[in-house]
């Protein structure tokens, strides 16, 4: 009987340690508590980017063999225990992400009208478990705290005409809710300056080419001697720079909706009574009057049982993958490294992973009960339908055809119950 | 869009990209690492991980390095990687 690995979670780093283990003849169930594969590259990539949505196209890979299996709608932790775990596995790759959007800590920062941009893009990603952002936008002026990727897909989700929204996956109430918006003004704030901003250029330059005004402080791209010699050597920093001066040097036009772009700027508190109506920032105490507030400042892990943890980074301590102190345990993904990187970092990151497992595996003790079939009949037995890759397809197809009908590449269901009804 | 390896890469071929391409377009062309221009999914990682900052968006490509946008294409185009 060949071994069999248990993979958590079902997003780019899971399945890329599944396609590995795969290919080493390992026998691999990939579990995920949601009836979807793929992740944030469904519930996190911009739905205004299907290019790099594709790569799905690879991550589905594993399951055309037979010894990979998807089960879908199954909790690890609730609906199998640690000791099902050990009964039918030889080992278990955790790869359950970093979905908690962080607070900075400063006071007022959870007034209502304030919330962590992951919860913004879950919500327009169509995560089943999102809390509708519809009454966010009520505000006509949002700030967005950060300076990366994700402060660059909320501040253009929120600014970006919705009828160039209109053939994309998103679901059908975050359509209508972003027809109804009535933001007019965006305010980017980041806190260091513009050559330590973390975006990815492409994605700064797509910002500008949304029809809107951009208006950046030109004294914010007045580089220091340090940041020049950052900017010498790094043509990330370099061009990010360039795009912002570009901006500066536009004329405002006008537009509906502008978007404002501060630098070297610090979040000191968010003011407001019952809601959001101000922040206070630094340097110069200036108050800047706004309805609501979104906080880009990263992602944290959640803790699991059984799992050592790190609080301050939001990571499982490990080495090369191997969880510490829990032998047949292993991480891959931001639950290992942080919430850093793009898509393919994972592909190497859940490499060094498995490497570690597949050494190890030899001296590993043999799962009691390594039948597949017996995990089903468990998971059954205790009122659980794991969703399978066929039930999945079948979801996916649904959605495409809905999409074909209103002439977008899919429409997105989010609504759990009927998304399980579908799977079958 | 997608992205193209220029010159800058002949002579060291250092193949970090391949490891973090997510759909594996990246392939070995003889002198240079070159991109398949229909399976990029337009990502951008291995645009900050090559030592040699060989790689651009198409539009980015520097002008005397126009050839290299092409020569990916037909590349790809005659049949690609063997």
């Amino acid at each position: 009987m060949s071994r069999r690995v248990l993979v958590v979670g079902a997003g780019p780093a899971g399945l890329y340690a599944a396609a590995t283990l795969a290919a080493a003849d390992v026998g691999v169930d990939v579990a995920d508590r949601l009836p979807t594969p793929y992740g944030l590259v469904r519930y996190g990539v911009a739905p205004d980017h299907p290019k790099i949505k594709s790569v799905t196209r690879v991550l589905a890979r594993p399951f055309s063999a037979e010894s990979v299996r998807f089960l879908g709608n199954v909790a690890v932790g609730v609906d199998l225990t640690a000791a099902d775990l050990r009964e039918h596995y030889d080992a278990v790759v955790y790869a359950t992400g970093a979905a908690r959007g962080l607070r900075p800590g400063v006071p007022g920062d959870d007034l209502p009208g304030s919330a962590p941009a992951a919860d913004f893009v879950a919500w327009y990603g169509g995560h089943p478990d999102a809390v509708s952002a519809e009454r966010l936008l009520d505000a006509r002026r949002i700030a967005v705290i950060g300076a990366g990727n994700v402060a660059l897909d909320t501040a253009r989700m929120l600014l970006k005409d919705v009828r160039a929204l209109a053939d994309t996956e998103l679901p059908d109430a975050v359509l209508a809710a972003l027809d109804r918006s009535r933001v007019t003004d965006v305010h980017l704030i980041a806190r260091r300056g513009p050559a330590q901003a973390r975006f990815t250029p492409v994605e700064l330059r797509e910002l500008g080419e949304l029809g809107v005004d951009v208006l950046v402080r030109p004294d914010d791209l007045v580089l220091s001697p340090d940041e020049v010699r950052t900017v010498a050597g790094d043509r990330t920093a370099r061009t990010n720079v360039e795009i912002l001066r570009e901006w500066a040097r536009r004329p405002e036009r006008g537009a509906s909706r502008r978007l404002h772009v501060r630098f070297r700027t610090r979040l000191v508190e968010v003011c407001g009574r019952d809601r959001v109506d101000a922040l206070l920032l630094e340097p110069g105490g200036e108050t800047l009057p706004v309805d609501a507030v979104l906080y880009a400042i990263g992602h944290r892990g959640t803790p699991l049982p059984g799992l050592p943890f790190d609080e301050v980074t939001g990571t499982v301590p490990h080495e090369c993958g191997r969880v510490v102190g829990v032998p047949g345990a292993y991480v891959a993904g931001w639950l290992k490294r942080g919430a850093t990187g793009v898509i393919g970092t994972n592909k190497a990151d859940a490499g060094e992973t498995v490497a570690s497992l597949l050494a190890d595996l030899p001296g590993l003790p043999r799962a009691a009960e390594p039948d597949p079939a017996a995990v089903t009949a468990l998971l059954r037995r205790r009122g659980v339908r794991p969703v399978t890759w066929e039930g999945w397809t079948r979801l996916d197809a649904h959605e495409t055809e809905l999409g074909r009908r209103q002439g977008r590449t899919r429409a997105k269901l989010t609504d759990l119950s009927t998304m399980l009804a579908i799977c079958g | 869009m997608t992205y193209t390896i220029t010159s800058r890469c002949v002579g060291t071929k250092d193949e970090s990209c391949v490891t973090v391409c997510p759909v594996d377009c990246i392939h070995d062309a003889g002198e240079q690492m070159m991109i398949d221009p229909v399976e990029c999914i337009d990502c951008g990682a291995c645009v900050p991980i090559c030592p040699v900052d060989a790689i651009f968006t198409e539009d980015e490509v520097p002008a005397e390095e126009q050839d290299s946008i092409e020569a990916a294409r037909s590349f790809y185009g005659s049949g690609g990687p063997s």
